[in-house]
């Protein structure tokens, strides 16, 4: 089976900016992919092309194995999307703003309309709102709105822009399940976001995208891989422990007040803490860390989380 | 009921037929804006005030427009007047803010790109637009005619109708020929909204797109009267609007109609053409 997700060579070039650059995403079925890059990075604009919002300037897409944009129609009734940020009628209600993009879909059933838009509003815990004009939501209820529209049809692909944008923490949480759901019920779910926390905590595979350009993807086990971890003894004799950290042959070993830490490299992790006891280095904790995102993100990109120009 | 536990039997092959459910919809937000009932009274405004001017002034002091003077006589010319003092600037405006905030009104508030990802497909939301603003045409030239109508009648009566050519005819017949004056006019309107389409595609600022609309419907206008320019008049689209009052004569005098229709459907094709060239191919940011 394809993809539910593949590009090849993927290229949007706006008047003098390449906006996104040869980019080769392949999204595995039932995969929770998490879409990441800075601010300004091409994510939107990749998602935008997607969606058949935007035409590339070059390149291949295949949607749940279709390719767009000549089979879009046929594609797209199958995806549930949130693009950029919520946007409906402020002086329609939130119902009445399904309503009318359930009207829009020439697939929809309208004898069914009414059940869809409620169970959609109830599983985004928006229907106590339903009736409340629009302009009258908080940024989160309008989030929710927005993840209700991607959930008005029974869809194998979501592709979900910034889902928790203006959400508090509950909501939050609330998103994170219902995206779980989602996916152990068979759907395949991108999700771009710039919160690295939280795609760590849902997502199974990531993509990185850094100024136009796909820099890393895989799932998150083989993106940490990639990197080395570390490890931190804590110890009244950090002296001590540093020495046999090196002697091992640790890399980049540091010994600080009350512990020494160094980069494990192809030392066994099992060999240390012995090592340590037979030099009679008092071993107070003992603790081996996998690079997180945020770490995996800067390795790639060699820097933070700032806007590209 | 979760939407995905339905995957299993979702996506069976619908034939796409048209349905009418998106232009209802269309319909409802367009005439559940109180923007544009505020418009459509304005509209109906003007026939009431035309006809309470000519009941409260005196009798016979005519001198006015070929229908005012004849609205003492049967109160159906009240329509007829209301239609003639609407056409140049009223009916086009309120055609233009529909037509401009079509494509633009949709983009500007950004609910274009969830449209478009529905999939409501690009040529059927073109049509469906444009279907909208024909029939938002219709009623507003049904309110201005309807309403002209009940005033004139209840003010000065019906009966037979003296037509301009001088002959007489029944009253049925007059009505007739108020509803083949309604669907011309109609017909031009949905010219200009097809330019009013076209030019909503071009921008995401639908006040812009509706003062561009209005500004091109003065300037035919403009043009029309510059009798220089005689050699450009047949080509301008509002140069046959007024031959909207030929349904009036004995028998309909068609040649100018005709040529009417004909240049407002070549604008509404060529418009119509533009606006999908444009929108089918644009790359929606908004």
């Amino acid at each position: 089976m394809a993809d539910p997700v593949s590009t090849r060579d993927l290229t949007k070039q706006f008047r003098r900016q390449t906006a996104v650059d040869g980019v080769d995403l392949a999204v595995p079925a039932g995969a929770v992919y998490g879409f990441l890059g800075p601010n300004g990075s091409g994510k939107t604009t990749t998602i935008r092309m997607l969606l058949g919002l935007i035409s590339p300037t070059r390149g291949e897409i295949s949607m749940l194995g279709m390719p767009m944009p000549e089979r879009s129609g046929e594609a797209l009734r199958r995806i549930g999307a949130l693009v950029e940020g919520p946007a409906f009628h402020p002086y329609l209600s939130g119902r009445a703003n399904l309503a009318r993009l359930d009207a829009a879909d020439r697939h929809s059933d309208r004898h069914t309309a009414a059940s869809r838009i409620d169970a959609a509003l109830d599983r985004v815990g928006l229907l106590a709102a339903a009736g409340k004009r629009y302009r009258a939501y908080s940024l989160g209820m309008r989030q929710r709105l927005a993840i209700a529209n991607a959930l008005l049809m029974p869809r194998d692909l979501l592709i979900l822009d910034e889902p928790t944008n203006g959400l508090d923490p509950q909501g939050t949480r609330e998103v994170r399940h219902l995206i779980g759901d989602l996916a152990s019920d068979g759907a395949t779910v991108v999700v771009s976001s710039h919160l690295l926390a939280e795609v760590e905590q849902m997502c199974s595979h990531v993509g990185v995208m850094f100024e136009g350009r796909l820099v890393s993807q895989g799932s998150l086990a083989e993106l940490q891989a990639g990197t080395t971890k570390t490890v931190r003894v804590d110890t009244d004799r950090p002296e001590d422990a540093a020495r046999v950290l090196r002697e091992l042959g640790l890399t980049d070993v540091a010994s600080l007040d009350g512990y020494a830490t160094g980069t494990l490299g192809k030392v066994e992790v099992t060999k240390i803490v012995p090592n340590l006891v037979d030099d009679l280095v008092p071993v107070l904790g003992f603790t081996v860390r996998s690079p997180s995102l945020e770490d995996v993100f800067v390795s790639l990109t060699g820097e933070g989380f700032d806007v590209s120009g | 009921m979760s939407a995905v536990e339905l995957l299993g039997t979702a996506t069976p092959n619908l034939p796409s037929r048209p349905s009418p459910r998106f232009l209802f919809s269309e319909l409802g937000i367009i005439f559940g804006r109180r923007r544009n009932l505020a418009g459509l009274a304005v509209l109906a405004v003007v026939p009431i005030v035309l006809a309470i001017a000519v009941k409260v002034s005196s009798p016979g002091s005519g001198g006015g427009p070929d229908f005012v003077s004849a609205i003492t006589g049967n109160g159906l010319f009240v329509a007829f007047a209301a239609l003639a003092v609407e056409l140049p600037i009223f009916l086009p405006l309120a055609v233009s803010v529909i037509a401009g905030d079509s494509v633009a009104g949709e983009a500007n508030i950004g609910t274009l790109r969830y449209l478009l990802t529905i999939p409501a497909g690009r040529t059927r939301l073109l049509l469906t637009k444009y279907a909208a603003i024909l029939l938002f045409a219709l009623v507003a030239v049904l309110v201005v005619a309807v309403v002209g109508t009940v005033m004139g009648l209840s003010l000065f009566g019906g009966g037979p109708m003296t037509l301009l050519s001088g002959s007489q005819t029944s009253m049925a017949d007059g009505i007739l020929r108020l509803a083949l004056a309604c669907l011309y006019i109609t017909v031009q309107l949905g010219a200009l909204g097809a330019i009013g389409l076209f030019v909503s595609t071009l921008t995401e600022q639908p006040i812009g797109a509706t003062v561009a609309v209005v500004l091109i419907n003065v300037m035919m206008f403009v043009l029309d009267s510059i009798s220089q320019l005689d050699w450009l008049h047949p080509w301008l689209l509002t140069h046959w609007w007024t031959a909207f009052g030929d349904v009036l004569r004995d028998p309909i005098a068609t040649d100018d109609l005709g040529r009417g229709l004909l240049t407002a459907a070549v604008y509404a094709g060529v418009f119509w053409l533009a606006a999908w060239a444009r929108f089918s191919s644009k790359d929606i940011t908004s």
